[in-house]
């Protein structure tokens, strides 16, 4: 019986058996990049929203404080998204009638909220809770980036369980003097790891045994 | 009905006995295979409730949060709170904020400008009083409420000079003026709770507790902004010479 295959087609068999293990590693580290990508985890993606609204001019030109639109941060898990009524505080003798604003004015005239995109928005199989992280220290710019240079707001983290876990698994990293935490400036301190481990303490954060317990997020 | 019958059926021929038939095999890889399909749902990341203001489709105007019923009081809101003077949340029940604070007006009623104020004789009038002691750490709570509810427009100092008026909001008057030195508490708490010419009310974004302890920490700033070097503590004193840089 003649033969059907070369003789070279041996080499070939052997190459190619050992290609598809790096063809495999490709395709999994693809995958993994895919996935921890702004394309599925929409990070740095910034939403168009229906008024133009700037935390860049609020925040970073005038300095006005995060709490006095996002009033719960400090006391529920919902930070809070300022009502119409918030704008027109300031709106209503400001740019009273600049056309950009049109849309707040409708509202406040016709009772009917605007409707802003989300833009962080977990999965609700997870409980996250804003002042529990507020309160140990935990600023606003760790989780959310530079929110005063953001003309529109895009998330900074992928908000995957990973992100989560390497704070939780590390809070000594991240955490900051209480003082700090609207400081949209802060950065870790060179010796951050002793500062950290100090504020740990002084704050009784949980261990990151309790802190990666699954029902701590999961419940 | 039907379905129930053959789970009962599979589970006891997989469960008993030692070996499993073969096909148990294949009803796992089945049920495997029906979780990868289940995967492809998002039940479970936007399950059947709302997250705090998420739109409805339920109702006409769109929110999920319902507004309160004209005439309505929530559950609790009637509760006597010594820093919510009763008078504003019920009539003939002014006697509490008065109760609260004990002693009597030191100062004149408030200017009669407050075009806005309530009904009169609603605020305990002339009371220049707190509903409750004040301590180092009122002021601190009220410093921060302050700094972050009334600078934007009040200034830092409260001389009326923030940031927001620099780009174009009506100047509000200083807080160092006689006349708002001799204002009683009770016309900042009502400045606070209904607003004030162009000033809109704060009464949601600054709770009656806080209210208060912004209201302490403003007498704080005049206090401050008038002192004269006899104010000052005598251990105090050497600091201010060398301008506070003694560390
Ligand atoms: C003048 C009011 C105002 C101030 C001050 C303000 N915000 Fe906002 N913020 C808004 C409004 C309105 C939205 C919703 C529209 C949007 O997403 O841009 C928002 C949205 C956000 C979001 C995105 C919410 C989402 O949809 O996921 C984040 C995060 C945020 N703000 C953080 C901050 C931080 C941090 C500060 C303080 C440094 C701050 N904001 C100060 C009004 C304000
Ligand atoms: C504390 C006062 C204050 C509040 C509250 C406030 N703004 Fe502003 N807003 C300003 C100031 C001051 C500017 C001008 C910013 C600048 O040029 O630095 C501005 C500018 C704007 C502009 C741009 C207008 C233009 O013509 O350039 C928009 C849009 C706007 N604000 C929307 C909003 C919305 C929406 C809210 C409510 C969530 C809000 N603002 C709440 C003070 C305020
Ligand atoms: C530990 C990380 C973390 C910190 C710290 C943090 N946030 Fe958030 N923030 C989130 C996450 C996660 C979400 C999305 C929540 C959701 O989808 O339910 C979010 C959502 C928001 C929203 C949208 C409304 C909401 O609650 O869903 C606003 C506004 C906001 N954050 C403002 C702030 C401000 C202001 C601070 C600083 C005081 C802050 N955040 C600190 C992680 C954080
Ligand atoms: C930068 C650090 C950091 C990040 C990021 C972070 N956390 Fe936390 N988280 C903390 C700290 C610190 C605590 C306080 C632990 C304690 O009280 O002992 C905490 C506490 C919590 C708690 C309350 C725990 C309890 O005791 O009940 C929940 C729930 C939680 N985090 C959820 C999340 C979720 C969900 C995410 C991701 C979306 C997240 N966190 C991201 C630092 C972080
Ligand atoms: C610090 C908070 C936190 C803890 C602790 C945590 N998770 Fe998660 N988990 C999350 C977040 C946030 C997501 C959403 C991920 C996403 O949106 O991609 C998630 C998603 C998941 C998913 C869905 C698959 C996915 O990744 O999208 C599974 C399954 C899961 N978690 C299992 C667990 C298990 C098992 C544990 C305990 C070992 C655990 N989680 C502990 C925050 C947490
Ligand atoms: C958006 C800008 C703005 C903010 C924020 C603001 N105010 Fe005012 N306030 C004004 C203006 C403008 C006036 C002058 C009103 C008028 O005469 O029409 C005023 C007047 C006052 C007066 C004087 C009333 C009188 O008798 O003359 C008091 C007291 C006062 N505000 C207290 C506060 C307190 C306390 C806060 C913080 C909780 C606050 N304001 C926040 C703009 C503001």
């Amino acid at each position: 019986m003649p033969q059907i295959f070369h003789h070279s087609t041996n080499t070939i068999a052997r190459v190619s058996i050992f290609g598809a293990v790096f063809i495999l590693a490709a395709i999994i580290w693809a995958a993994y990049e895919i996935n921890g990508s702004s394309y599925v985890t929409q990070a740095f993606v910034p939403r168009e929203q229906p008024v133009q609204f700037s935390h860049k001019h609020h925040v970073g030109d005038d300095g006005i404080d995060c709490r006095y639109c996002h009033t719960s941060v400090e006391k529920s898990s919902f930070a809070g998204i300022p009502p119409t009524k918030t704008c027109m505080n300031c709106h209503s003798q400001l740019f009273a009638s600049s056309d950009y604003l049109a849309i707040v004015r409708d509202s406040w005239r016709e009772d009917k909220p605007i409707v802003w995109k989300r833009v962080h928005d977990l999965p609700d199989y997870v409980y996250f809770n804003h002042s529990i992280h507020v309160k140990k220290g935990v600023g606003c710019s760790t989780c959310h980036g530079r929110v005063d240079l953001m003309p529109l707001v895009y998330q900074v983290a992928s908000l995957q369980m990973d992100w989560c876990l390497t704070c939780h698994r590390n809070p000594e990293k991240f955490v900051r003097p209480r003082d700090q935490i609207y400081n949209m400036e802060w950065e870790p301190p060179p010796d951050q790891n002793t500062q950290g481990r100090k504020l740990v303490e002084q704050y009784s954060i949980s261990n990151s045994i309790v802190l990666t317990r699954c029902s701590i997020c999961h419940r | 009905m039907s379905r129930a019958k053959k789970s009962k059926g599979k589970r006891q021929s997989c469960g008993s006995g030692r070996s499993r038939p073969p096909y148990c095999n294949f009803a796992f890889c089945l049920t495997i295979c029906c979780f990868l399909f289940l995967s492809c749902r998002q039940d479970m990341q936007n399950q059947p409730r709302y997250e705090p203001l998420e739109q409805s489709s339920f109702f006409n105007d769109g929110r999920s949060s319902r507004q309160l019923v004209a005439g309505t009081v929530p559950r609790g809101a009637l509760r006597e709170n010594i820093f919510q003077p009763a008078a504003k949340i019920g009539a003939g029940r002014g006697q509490i904020g008065q109760a609260a604070t004990g002693q009597p007006a030191n100062s004149q009623p408030g200017n009669n400008q407050a075009g806005n104020v309530s009904a009169p004789g609603a605020m305990p009038a002339g009371l220049n009083d707190f509903p409750m002691p004040v301590t180092a750490e009122t002021l601190a709570r009220g410093q921060e409420q302050y700094n972050i509810s009334c600078t934007p427009c009040h200034g830092l100092l409260g001389y009326g000079d923030g940031m927001v008026v620099q780009r174009g909001f009506p100047r509000p008057p200083s807080y160092h003026t006689e006349q708002l030195r001799s204002s009683p508490n009770s016309h900042y708490y009502d400045v606070i709770t209904n607003g004030f010419g162009r000033m809109w009310n704060y009464a949601d974004q600054v709770e009656p507790d806080m209210r208060w302890a912004v209201i302490a920490y403003i007498r704080a700033l005049q206090i401050s902004q008038n002192a004269r070097l006899d104010d000052v503590p005598q251990d105090q004193l050497k600091n201010l010479r060398t301008g506070g840089q003694t560390r």
